[in-house]
């Protein structure tokens, strides 16, 4: 979707503004949002794709407002409450009112070292030869859909350079949505500065984005 | 216009650490988290997993031409096979700067960032003003962080729209040759592995 999570290249941002030794987090909720975020991950109820997708859906006024783990946790509420975790009862009171769905696994302490070690790998074989290999000429899509997607606006309709054919990963489009992993090969793409931001681009400035196969089609 | 009063902001009384205590709070009388868990998460974090894992795979690769071949090859397995794995890691590739080309890596779309070398990512990481400007303006970002690289050098920025994370191997510093790794690890900085800085020069 064309939400607010898709920032590359615009303006009004204001500098970076690093910090210099900045801490993980700035203040003890930020550590809690961390680790509940995490915990509740762990359900199996939703996927990595399904939470990215109830981040970017926030409005843009409260998305572009908010820090990170504020965004992760007003996303988390609206996955608790879709899957049947938490209610509106149960946030009104701040006590636990509504009766929950059951998880397919609650992560308990013992277990946090294996599982945040083995991570959740989204790599799946794909049947059948890439589209496109290495030096290929390549456009990326020109769509705008109103679900989830990892092709940002400032690619789309552009050509590019293949550059690595990597194996096949999770589908984020489907996914997100309850539809299925759907794999299919991801491709880096190199688009020259010139090609995406057209006059005054920096001449020096190449830009990579990794797109799945079917976000590409031959140029 | 005057404004004088001071805001004392107490974390106990933050609107937002009220929200995220009370939403613990239900899931804990649910039953469906468990309060040590996300202790062990935050303390996994805070102490274990961070951008010191980076540095010494940097180091290494510096270091040991055969393990910075296997990294360009298979970050993954060369990483992994310094103990460092994990949540955010699945898949990595690693970026290797050369005199002629700088890397920098940015997440334009959400927050994508290499845990399990570089730790948690900083806030400047995921806020709006870098995710904006580095795939637009990379010189002007890295003039905020002190590096103004010359004209010529070519930039290339990574943006990270799928699930392959990248640590970036800036160039080993001048003068370092015969420092043991846990010496060089020490030159490598957060920022100099997502290419926002550069590696340390030795005192």
């Amino acid at each position: 979707m064309n939400g607010p999570q898709d920032l590359g290249g615009q303006m009004g941002f204001g500098p970076v503004a690093p910090e210099m030794d900045e801490p993980y987090f700035h203040a003890e909720w930020e550590k809690r949002a961390l680790g509940v975020t995490l915990a509740t991950g762990g359900f199996g109820a939703w996927n990595i794709d399904e939470s990215r997708h109830a981040r970017e859906s926030l409005h843009p006024a409260i998305y572009y407002a908010a820090t990170y783990y504020e965004i992760w946790i007003r996303a988390l509420e609206i996955l608790l409450k879709r899957h049947g975790f938490l209610s509106d009862a149960d946030l009104a009171a701040g006590e636990a009112v509504d009766a929950a769905a059951t998880p397919k696994c609650v992560l308990r302490a013992e277990d946090v070292a294996a599982t945040l070690a083995k991570g959740g790998p989204c790599d799946r074989p794909v049947a059948g030869a890439p589209l496109f290999k290495a030096g290929d000429r390549v456009r990326a899509r020109n769509f705008n859909p109103t679900g989830h997607t990892r092709l940002p606006r400032y690619a789309r309709g552009k050509c590019g350079t293949v550059e690595r054919v990597h194996e096949g990963f999770v589908f984020p489009d489907t996914n997100a949505h309850g539809k299925g992993e759907n794999p299919q090969r991801v491709y880096t793409v190199v688009f020259s500065g010139g090609e995406i931001w057209g006059e005054g681009a920096d001449p020096t400035l190449t830009v990579s984005i990794d797109a799945w196969e079917s976000y590409l089609e031959a140029a | 216009m005057a404004h004088d009063h001071n805001h004392e902001h107490d974390n106990d009384l933050d609107p937002f650490a009220a929200r995220v205590r009370a939403l613990e709070t239900i899931l804990t009388r649910k039953g469906l988290i468990d309060p040590a868990a996300v202790d062990a998460i935050v303390d996994t974090y805070e102490t274990r997993v961070g951008p010191r894992n980076g540095a010494l795979v940097v180091a290494k690769a510096w270091s040991d031409p055969t393990f910075a071949d296997w990294l360009k090859r298979d970050a993954t397995a060369a990483i992994a096979s310094l103990g460092f794995t994990g949540r955010q890691g699945e898949h990595m590739q690693a970026v290797f700067n050369t005199p002629d080309t700088h890397n920098l890596v940015v997440c334009t779309l959400c927050s994508c960032y290499p845990w399990s070398v570089l730790g948690l990512p900083p806030v400047w990481y995921k806020a709006p003003p870098y995710r904006s400007r580095a795939v637009i303006d990379p010189r002007g970002v890295l003039e905020e962080f002190g590096l103004r690289l010359p004209a010529e050098t070519k930039i290339r920025v990574w943006d990270s729209t799928a699930e392959l994370r990248y640590l970036v191997v800036p160039l080993r510093p001048e003068g370092t040759e015969g420092l043991p790794e846990e010496r060089l690890a020490d030159l490598v900085t957060r920022d100099s592995m997502i290419g926002a800085g550069l590696a340390r020069q030795p005192a």
